[in-house]
């Protein structure tokens, strides 16, 4: 998904939002990929996913805000990754980072196919788990 | 008009009675089953229990042939999604949201939401002039809070009373834009003279606005 290691040093720094299952296994695997990275999620217990690998930072505090994004130091990354469990929140926190902290390149989970189609438009790259598993499905059964 | 409203509460009982009430034709989405039954019942309304940021939900609730889309849940992410998809997906002209955290209020602006409004941005700002002035009160924010316009009330001791409205000197940047008189509305020209009781529509910009009121009011409160 989100590797860039051509990317200039400066914005090498990597931002994931929500630290649940997905998010938690990313940041790991970053990490162990020699990037920054910096976690986002509402709830401190959250981080308790994260795996051993992880060396990044933890900014506790809901995305929706301007200043918790500061606060990951948002103007500085190279990459947003958005994957908290709610496709709106994912999908505005792609938009501000685009507009207000001009990262090059951000991506979104959308589970709802319809938004996914529609957002596109707007720039955003988004990643659709409800199409990727019907894909895989339709081609296990081979019908593909 | 047709209205198509998202939110929940009181704010989208009391607004959706307004607005049917002044012959527009208003749908609500509400999340929860039960409270968007109860408001059917109550008011005389069109109710959808649903996910608004779901656009099929929008689709159902008439959001194609809408004048407005009004996006008034709790969370900001939520009515900018359903603004953009009013706006982008069914072509509706006008989309309002609600915004929590004021610094969204610009963002909202670049994605295609007509008009956002932050409650606490309104609270603070009349928070904040009633501080100074107690005969203020801000009845809209314009261009992100850089042109107010304001009502002014007027007493006795008022130092623009009983002159005409040329000669009161008022900054270039501030403009009276009504008077409301014993509940008529008279729009002023340079030989408009105010008197003690006035409620005035003063439109001012941020800047010019402390100068306006010492003007009409009086230098402090």
């Amino acid at each position: 998904m989100a590797k860039q290691q051509g990317e200039s040093g400066d914005r090498d720094l990597v931002v994931i939002v929500g630290c649940g299952r997905l998010g938690a296994l990313l940041a790991g695997r970053l990490s162990q990929a020699g990037r920054r990275v910096v976690v986002i999620d509402r709830r401190e217990e959250a981080f308790n996913l994260l795996p051993a690998e992880f060396s990044g930072f933890r900014v506790t505090g809901d995305a929706v805000e301007h200043e918790v994004l500061r606060a990951a130091d948002l103007a500085k990354a190279g990459c947003l990754i958005a994957v908290t469990q709610k496709d709106t929140l994912n999908l505005m926190v792609a938009q501000v980072a685009r507009l207000v902290f001009a990262v090059p390149r951000v991506l979104a989970r959308v589970y709802d196919p319809r938004k996914e189609v529609f957002y596109q438009r707007f720039g955003i790259e988004t990643v659709s788990p409800t199409e990727l598993t019907a894909d895989a499905l339709v081609e296990a059964v081979g019908l593909g | 008009m047709r209205i198509l409203m998202v939110g929940q509460g009181e704010l989208a009982y009391y607004l959706a009675r307004r607005l049917s009430a002044r012959k527009h034709r208003v749908t609500v989405v509400i999340a929860d089953h039960h409270e968007a039954s109860a408001l059917a019942q109550r008011l005389n309304v069109n109710t959808i229990a649903g996910d608004g940021t779901d656009m099929q939900v929008l689709d159902n609730g008439g959001a194609r042939r809408a004048d407005a889309v009004l996006a008034l849940t709790p969370h900001d992410e939520d009515n900018l999604a359903i603004c953009q998809m009013a706006k982008g997906m069914f072509g509706v002209p006008r989309t309002l949201a609600l915004v929590n955290d004021p610094d969204n209020e610009e963002i909202f602006h670049q994605l295609q939401v007509s008009v956002a409004i932050s409650a606490t941005r309104i609270l603070s700002t009349i928070f904040q002039e009633e501080a100074v002035f107690e005969q203020i009160a801000e009845i809209m924010a314009l261009a992100e809070g850089k042109v107010a316009v304001s009502e002014v009330h007027l007493d006795a001791q008022s130092p623009a009373l009983d002159r005409p409205l040329q000669d009161l000197d008022l900054p270039r940047d501030a403009l009276i834009g009504g008077i409301i008189r014993q509940g008529h509305v008279i729009v002023p020209c340079g030989s408009t003279r105010l008197l003690a009781g006035d409620r005035l529509i003063l439109i001012a910009t941020a800047e010019s606005l402390e100068a306006a009121m010492a003007r009409l009011a009086g230098a402090q409160r």
